[in-house]
C-alpha cells in the first residue's frame, strides 16, 4: 500500500516538476523568435528570473524521492541513463548561471554568449527528459542484475525522439504563454501568435505519440484492464483544445493554466500505464524495476510520507505566494527602463 | 583510469567546486540579515547600502552554489549506483527531506529577496533574508547528516541484502553528523568574515566609503573571531570522536605507524608510505597524540600498520591536509586579534589591511583541506567499516565517465573564472553612491 502512495507521489513530483519548470524551460528555448530587442530580452528574462530557480528543485525533489522510496530505480535510472543525465546537468548550470551573469557584463559578446547558453540550456533539457521518459515508458535493456546493456544511441530510437520533440513543443507553448501572461502589448502579440503557430504541430505531435505509444509500449495494458482509467485520458485532450480556445480569446492565465494541465495530466497518463514498474525491462519483463523489488523500507517510506504530506503543501503555499506577488505584468520600471 | 578512479575524481571535483560557494553562502546570508535587520530597526541609509553591497556579492555566489548543487545529487545515481541501492533507504530519505524542508525555501525566498526590493515591505524583505539564511544552515544540516551517516552509520539493519533504517532518532542525533555540522558550520562563518575584513580591507586601503567599510570590516572581525575560536574547541572535540570512531583515520592524520602508549606527536614530520615509516620526525611531544585524542598522557594509541595495506587511507594526503588546516585555523584567532586591537584605526594600519586582503583565500584553504581529511581519511570506506568505496560504483563504460569528467572540469574551470571575475569586479566596484 505504502508503495502504491509512494508510486502516485513520484509520478506526481515528475509531473509538477515538468508542469513548472516546463513554462521556464520552453520560454528560454524560443527566447530567439520572439525578442527583437535588447529590451524584449530584458523582459523575458525577468519573466523567468523569480521563479526558475524554484521550479527547478522541483526537479531536486523528484530525484531525491526517487532515490529516497525506490532506490534501487534511483540507482538504475541513473547509472542507465548516464550521458543523457550529464548533458542534462550541463544545461541546466549553464542555464542557471546565464539568468544571474547576464546582467552583469555591460558587453555584446558577454550578453550574446549567456543569451546562446540560455537558449541551448533551456531547449536541451526538455529534448533529453522527452527522450528519458519516453524511454522509461518503453523500458530500457536492463539485464537480471539491473545493469543497462546500451549507451546513449539505445535511447535515441523513434519512441524515444517522438517524446523528446513532444516535450520540445509542449513546453515551448508552455513558456509562450508565461510570457504572454506576463506581458503586454508586442512582446504579448508575438508570444500569443507564436504559441498558436505551434499549436497545430503539437495536435500532430500529440496524436502521433498516443498511437506510437499503443505501439511502442506496454502503457496502455493497465486502461484496457480498467478501462474507467481511459477517462484520464479526457483531460489531456480537454485541455489542448482549451489551450486554443484560450488564446483565441487572449485569456492568458486560463490558457496558461490549461498548459500546465495538459502538462500534469500527459505525464501522469504515462505514469499509471507505467504501473507497478517504474522501469520496465525490454529485455525479460521480469528483470523490470518495480514498485515491489525497488521499494525502501516500510519505515523509511512512513517517515519520508509524513515529511512529504507536512512540507509539500507548505512548499506549494508559498510558491503560491511568490507566484501572486511576482507574476504581475512586467513594467519598464522592473527591467530598468 | 578505470571507472572508479574517474568517478572518485569526478565527485572529488564536483564537490570541492560546489564546497567553494556554500561556506560563504552559510555565513554571509547571516552577517547580510544581520545588516538589514539594522536598516529596518534604525532607517540609516549606511545599513541599506551595506545590504546591497554585499548582498550582489552574495547572489553573484549563490547561484554558482545551487547549479552545482545539482550535480552532486545526481551523482550518486549516476556513478554510485551500487551504493544507492546499498544505502539509500537511509542516506536517500536525508537528501530527499533536505530538498523538501531547506533547497525549497531557499530557491524561493533568495528569489523573493531578490526581486522583492519594491514589492515587498521592508519586513517581509527582511524576514525573506532570514529564511534564506535559517533555511541555507539547516540545508547543510541534513546533507551533513547523511555524510555524518557515511562517516559513523548508525541506526540501520542489515536486511534484505541492503543497509536499513532501524532509528531514525538515532540517525537524526548521530553525535558524529552533529559533530560534523558544527565543525563546518563555525568554519563557514570564519570564511565569511574574512571575506567582509578582506574585500572591506581594499577599500580602506583606497580610502574608499571609510564608514561604511569600516562598519563591515567590524562586522568580519567579531564573525570571524568568535568562529574562528569556536572551530578550534569544536575541532579538538571533534579530532576525539575520530579517534574513537575512526582510529585509522587518526593515525593517518598523525602518520603514526606503530601503535604505542605514549604516542608522541611531531610537529614536524613527512610520511613514507612505501617504508611504512615517517622520512622525517622533529620536534616530538611526549605523549602528545595520546593526550590530544584521549586526554592521557600514557593513553595507547593504534598505528596504521594495525590494519592490512588495503584498509588504511592514503596517508600523505590526509597527513597534509590536517597540518594544513590546523596551522591556517590557529592563525585565523591570532589575526582577529590582531584586526581587533588596531579597529579604532584601520585605515591607518595599512599593514593589516594588505594582509586581510591576502586572506580571504585562507579559510577556504583551511575548509578545503578540512574536507579532505574527512572524506580521503575515510577511505577505502565509503560508509565506515560496511561498504568499501571500490564496491559502491556503478557497473557502466569507462568512455561515459571520462566524457562526463572532462565537460564537467571544462564547464566548471570556465563558470569559475567567471565567478572570480565578476565577484572582484563587484567587489571593487564598490557601493552605489548615495541618492542625493
Amino acid at each position: 500500500m505504502l508503495e502504491t502512495i509512494w508510486f502516485l507521489l513520484w509520478g506526481v513530483l515528475w509531473a509538477v516538476y515538468f508542469m513548472l519548470d516546463g513554462y521556464d524551460l520552453g520560454l528560454g528555448s524560443v527566447m530567439p523568435f520572439l525578442a527583437k530587442s535588447e529590451k524584449d530580452k530584458k523582459t523575458i528574462y525577468n519573466s523567468m528570473g523569480p521563479f526558475w530557480d524554484g521550479n527547478e528543485v522541483w526537479l531536486v525533489t523528484a530525484g531525491g524521492v526517487t532515490f529516497a522510496a525506490f532506490p534501487k530505480a534511483y540507482a538504475v535510472m541513473f547509472s542507465g541513463l548516464y550521458t543523457a543525465l550529464m548533458l542534462l546537468l550541463m544545461a541546466l548550470i549553464l542555464r542557471g548561471v546565464a539568468f544571474e551573469f547576464r546582467g552583469l557584463v555591460e558587453s555584446d559578446w558577454s550578453r550574446k554568449f549567456w543569451d546562446g547558453a540560455m537558449v541551448v540550456g533551456s531547449a536541451l533539457p526538455g529534448l533529453l527528459l522527452g527522450v528519458a521518459f519516453a524511454n522509461i515508458f518503453q523500458g530500457i535493456p536492463i539485464n537480471a542484475e539491473g545493469v543497462f546493456q546500451g549507451g546513449l544511441l539505445t535511447l535515441l530510437n523513434p519512441y524515444g525522439l517522438a517524446g523528446g520533440v513532444l516535450f520540445v513543443l509542449l513546453f515551448a507553448i508552455h513558456g509562450c504563454l508565461w510570457l504572454a501572461v506576463r506581458t503586454t502589448g508586442d512582446l504579448n502579440a508575438r508570444a500569443g501568435n507564436l504559441a498558436a503557430a505551434i499549436w497545430p504541430f503539437l495536435v500532430a505531435v500529440y496524436a502521433a505519440f498516443l498511437a506510437l505509444t499503443g505501439l511502442y509500449t506496454k502503457l496502455l495494458s493497465n486502461y484496457l484492464t480498467n478501462p474507467i482509467l481511459l477517462l484520464i485520458l479526457l483531460i489531456p485532450i480537454f485541455a489542448i483544445v482549451m489551450v486554443r480556445t484560450y488564446i483565441s480569446t487572449q485569456k492568458w492565465w486560463l490558457a496558461w493554466t490549461c498548459s500546465a494541465a495538459l502538462i500534469f495530466s500527459t505525464t501522469m497518463f504515462g505514469i499509471i500505464g507505467l504501473f507497478p514498474a517504474l522501469l520496465p525491462s525490454s529485455i525479460n519483463p521480469a528483470f523490470s524495476i518495480t514498485i515491489h523489488n525497488a521499494a525502501s523500507s516500510q519505515l523509511t517510506l512512513k517517515i519520508m510520507l509524513t515529511v512529504a504530506l507536512t512540507m509539500v503543501p507548505l512548499v506549494i503555499a508559498y510558491q503560491f505566494w511568490m507566484h501572486k506577488i511576482f507574476a504581475t505584468k512586467i513594467t519598464d520600471e522592473d527591467i530598468g527602463y | 583510469m578505470d571507472v572508479l578512479m574517474l568517478s572518485r575524481l569526478q565527485f572529488a571535483m564536483a564537490t570541492m567546486f560546489h564546497f567553494i560557494f556554500v561556506p560563504l553562502t552559510l555565513g554571509l546570508s547571516v552577517m547580510i540579515a544581520i545588516m538589514e535587520t539594522y536598516y529596518v530597526r534604525t532607517g540609516k541609509e549606511v545599513y541599506l547600502r551595506m545590504t546591497k553591497f554585499w548582498g550582489k556579492l552574495f547572489v553573484i555566489n549563490f547561484v554558482l552554489g545551487i547549479v552545482t548543487g545539482l550535480t552532486l545529487e545526481f551523482q550518486f545515481g549516476t556513478n554510485w549506483s551500487r551504493y544507492s541501492i546499498y544505502v539509500g533507504d537511509i542516506f536517500g530519505s536525508l537528501l530527499a527531506i533536505e530538498a523538501t524542508v531547506a533547497f525549497f525555501m531557499e530557491s524561493t525566498f533568495i528569489a523573493a529577496w531578490i526581486f522583492g526590493w519594491k514589492k515587498l515591505s521592508a519586513k517581509m524583505h527582511c524576514a525573506c533574508i532570514w529564511i534564506v539564511a535559517i533555511a541555507s544552515n539547516i540545508s547543510a544540516i541534513w546533507i551533513i547528516l547523511a555524510n555524518g551517516w557515511m562517516q559513523n552509520p548508525v541506526g540501520y539493519v542489515i536486511r534484505n541484502g541492503r543497509a536499513e533504517l532501524d532509528d531514525f532518532a538515532a540517525v537524526l542525533s548521530n553525535p558524529f553528523g552533529w559533530s560534523q555540522f558544527l565543525h563546518n558550520g563555525f568554519g563557514a562563518f570564519v570564511v565569511a568574515g574574512f571575506f567582509l575584513m578582506g574585500v572591506s580591507a581594499y577599500h580602506l586601503l583606497r580610502k574608499n566609503e571609510v564608514e561604511f567599510f569600516t562598519k563591515s570590516f567590524k562586522m568580519g572581525i567579531i564573525c570571524a573571531f568568535i568562529f574562528s575560536i569556536a572551530v578550534a574547541v569544536q575541532g579538538h572535540g571533534h579530532a576525539q570522536e575520530v579517534a574513537h570512531k575512526q582510529p585509522a583515520k587518526l593515525a593517518a592524520m598523525e602518520a603514526l605507524w606503530d601503535s604505542t602508549d605514549s604516542a608522541p606527536m611531531y610537529l614536524l614530520a613527512m610520511p613514507d608510505e612505501e617504508k611504512e615509516k615517517n622520512a622525517v620526525e622533529l620536534f616530538g611531544i611526549p605523549g602528545g597524540l595520546s593526550f590530544l585524542a584521549f586526554n592521557s598522557f600514557d593513553a595507547p594509541v593504534k598505528g596504521l600498520k594495525e590494519w592490512p595495506k588495503e584498509d588504511r587511507p592514503p596517508v600523505l594526503v590526509t597527513f597534509l591536509s590536517f597540518r594544513l588546516m590546523v596551522g591556517l585555523g590557529s592563525l585565523f584567532p591570532l589575526l582577529c586579534i590582531w584586526a581587533w586591537t588596531k579597529r579604532k584605526n584601520l585605515v591607518e594600519n595599512r599593514l593589516l589591511l594588505r594582509v586581510m586582503l591576502y586572506a580571504i583565500p585562507l579559510p577556504y584553504i583551511a575548509i578545503w583541506a578540512g574536507w579532505a581529511v574527512a572524506e580521503v581519511g575515510r577511505q577505502p570506506w565509503i560508509v565506515y567499516g560496511i561498504m568499501k568505496t571500490s564496491d559502491a560504483v556503478s557497473p557502466i563504460v569507462t568512455s561515459q565517465v571520462a566524457f562526463s569528467f572532462i565537460g564537467l572540469t571544462l564547464l566548471y574551470t570556465m563558470l569559475g573564472a567567471c565567478e572570480i571575475f565578476l565577484l572582484t569586479k563587484f567587489a571593487r566596484k564598490g557601493p552605489e553612491p548615495t541618492k542625493a
